[in-house]
């Protein structure tokens, strides 16, 4: 089985450079998600690795095998595309053998490959219908079929969800995960969805501009973000931002902003006495704050609450503190009334410090 | 009661004056042409004074070998053009379209001879073809080779050709607009998926571009079939009757034979062609649905 690694990968579009040289690696049968806002170059690079746009520097190695120069036919992969990309004049049975049948396998051997992969996609009462007679979640279904069918080594998807409606994205989304189980591939999964990422992958990607922001589990990202970009993107509702300066008074090390003032444990304040930052940016998740009228003035703040947002279990507050919103999360049953001013306590745990000229986490 | 009948007429209100003109315009002369057709006609009397002859003209063109000959030589004529323009009309936009610098000069160049005048290309045909004056003997003779007998005993191959020349460029532009239209994600999974050009060409390509090439290919065989100008200019239908394709021998039944009802009755032949031509083409394609549609049916019954 063969790892991917892109080494200084670099394209550009006449003069205008929109990757900036991707570094990157990829263990045997790992699900990377590479994940970004719109024009990161996500989907730039996942095309450049199936070998649909070419390489303008540096170089992909596949079992370290350099590839950039060969057909995506060469490759050994197969990819499902946003827009499913099926063939509209051939039915379910031909877009999925459509490989095989090019390769002149025997005709028994793709009807069981078809019948197998239709099994398990639920997609066998579907084999003589037109991609037009189908719905997009069957469509879709068909274009990760089309795929399996090949038994490539590796496996491609760019943003292969986000055409569908919000419920049958969440239903697809669990069956990538099953899938998963069941098919140890190598997969490259393209999506500006965070919780697709969050839920599928084991390695994230997270790219803006061109760069790769920080790479790593799920976990590590959500929880040590290297930089604002990650730590705001990651996570919903977004992570709060504040502004604030570092103080320090009687050996505690403070951060004070605007409404606010909230003092460090012993590991924040050692690295930002490291940093010498003076002004930095504090964030803390929604879901780190919580209501609590009995708090102590050093690890809490006081927040007017605006909108309470309803939606189930949890409730959203957006709040004013100093002029800046933050937003709060919190389970439904707590009571809150609006437009009065209520002390919330932070996790301390929770606290991310920024520099706050180059953004990168303290 | 009155209000909803008012709206009920809206429609056809509005469609009145195109009714009408259709009526005037394209009703009239071919019920004219139908009614005529039954009568011995001579253009020297109002359409009153003929006789009634019923199917007479239809019967003697059917035996006239000077007809059928005519009629043999358009149903060649229709076909070999047709196809060579095809073929090479839907193979030069699949060698074009791509983004190489020029290529929108190169594009505009390819459909010049669309645009100049029938009796133009006629006119400029008849004398590259001339044969000592013209460019294709004196090129012929200056590698050292015989001239060829253009305009006489290939004279049939002469006018495929100029036609060839003028029409392959209105299936080129369609070809062409065909295939940028086509979803560029299929023709990209099917690279991934391991079709190599050619096989992109047939397996992906030339399929969906299927429905626009058959109205194309309809389009062109209605059209070669009521070729007049070029080969007027060019033979007037000879030498003797080998170019004399159905237009031609229908204008000069109605001018030069004076038999405006036999004339008629060859259009009506011509008509019921082109017409049985149409029909098939969409027999054609409601068929291949059917088909799909009862295997299809057929497939899903066995479950």
């Amino acid at each position: 089985m063969p790892t991917i690694r892109l080494d200084n990968l670099v394209k550009r579009y006449g003069a205008v450079e929109v990757l900036h040289g991707i570094d990157l690696s990829m263990e045997e049968n790992e699900f990377t998600v590479l994940v970004g806002p719109s024009g990161c170059g996500k989907s730039t690079t996942l095309r450049m690795i199936a070998g649909l746009e070419t390489v303008s520097d540096g170089e992909i190695y596949i079992n370290d095998k350099p590839v950039s120069h060969l057909e995506p036919k060469e490759r050994d992969l197969a990819m499902v595309f946003q827009d499913y990309a099926l063939y509209p004049h051939m039915n379910v049975a031909k877009n999925m053998s459509f490989a095989l049948r090019l390769e002149r396998r025997p005709k028994a051997e793709i009807d069981q490959k078809v019948r197998e992969v239709a099994e398990v996609l639920g997609l066998t009462p579907y084999l003589h219908r037109k991609p037009g007679e189908l719905s997009g979640g069957q469509r879709q279904r068909v274009a990760m079929g089309r795929a399996l069918t090949r038994d490539s080594a590796t496996f491609l998807f760019d943003e292969p969800l986000s055409n569908l409606d919000a419920k049958l994205r969440g239903q697809m989304r669990a069956e990538l995960a099953l899938m998963r189980q069941r098919v140890h591939k190598n997969m490259i999964y393209v999506t500006h969805d965070q919780i697709e990422a969050m839920t599928l992958a084991d390695r994230i990607v997270v790219m803006h501009g061109g760069y790769i922001q920080q790479q790593g589990t799920p976990e590590e990202l959500f929880k040590r973000p290297v930089n604002k970009f990650v730590a705001g993107f990651l996570g919903t509702p977004p992570m709060n931002f504040l502004d604030a300066d570092i103080v320090e008074r009687d050996g505690t090390v403070w951060v004070t902003g605007k409404g606010f003032e909230l003092a460090l444990d012993g590991e924040h304040a050692d690295a930002v006495r490291a940093h010498r930052a003076k002004q930095i940016t504090v964030g803390i998740r929604p879901s780190d704050l919580s209501f609590d009228p009995d708090a102590a003035n050093e690890n809490s703040f006081e927040l007017r609450v605006i909108v309470s947002e309803y939606i189930g279990a949890q409730s959203v507050l957006m709040c004013d503190c100093g002029g800046q919103q933050v937003v709060v999360e919190l389970k439904s049953e707590t009571p809150i009334p609006l437009g009065e001013t209520l002390r919330f306590s932070v996790n301390p745990a929770g606290v991310h410090l920024f520099d706050k000229e180059s953004e990168n986490a303290i | 009661m009155q209000r909803a009948t008012l709206n009920r007429m809206t429609p056809y209100a509005f469609m009145a004056p195109a009714a009408i003109v259709m009526v005037i315009a394209l009703l009239y002369p071919l019920l004219y042409m139908v009614w005529g057709s039954f009568r011995d006609w001579n253009p020297a009397q109002t359409i009153g004074e003929t006789e009634f002859v019923g199917f007479k003209n239809y019967i003697t063109l059917f035996y006239d070998p000077a007809f059928r000959e005519s009629l043999s030589v358009t149903l060649r004529f229709a076909v070999i053009v047709v196809s060579v323009e095809m073929v090479i009309g839907v193979g030069l936009a699949l060698l074009l379209d791509r983004n190489i610098r020029g290529m929108s000069v190169l594009r505009t160049l390819f459909i010049l001879p669309m645009m100049i005048a029938p009796v133009v290309v006629g006119l400029m045909w008849r004398y590259m073809y001339h044969p000592t004056v013209g460019t294709f003997n004196r090129w012929l003779k200056s590698i050292g080779l015989e001239g060829v007998d253009w305009l006489g005993q290939n004279a049939l191959m002469s006018v495929i050709i100029a036609d060839i020349w003028q029409w392959t460029p209105f299936i080129f532009i369609l070809a062409l607009a065909a295939l940028q239209s086509l979803p560029r994600s299929a023709l990209e999974a099917a690279r991934i998926d391991g079709a190599t050009p050619w096989q992109q060409i047939w397996h992906i390509k030339i399929p969906l571009m299927m429905p626009v090439l058959i109205v194309t290919c309809l389009l062109r065989l209605i059209d070669a079939f009521k070729v007049l100008e070029v080969i007027l200019v060019m033979t007037e239908g000879g030498p003797g009757l080998s170019t004399e394709i159905l237009a031609l021998r229908i204008s000069r039944t109605a001018t030069e034979f004076r038999e405006l009802g036999v004339a008629a009755a060859m259009s009506n032949y011509l008509l019921i062609l082109l017409l049985i031509l149409t029909a098939a083409m969409f027999a054609y394609t409601k068929i291949q649905e059917a088909r799909e549609a009862r295997i299809r049916a057929a497939a899903e019954e066995d479950m």
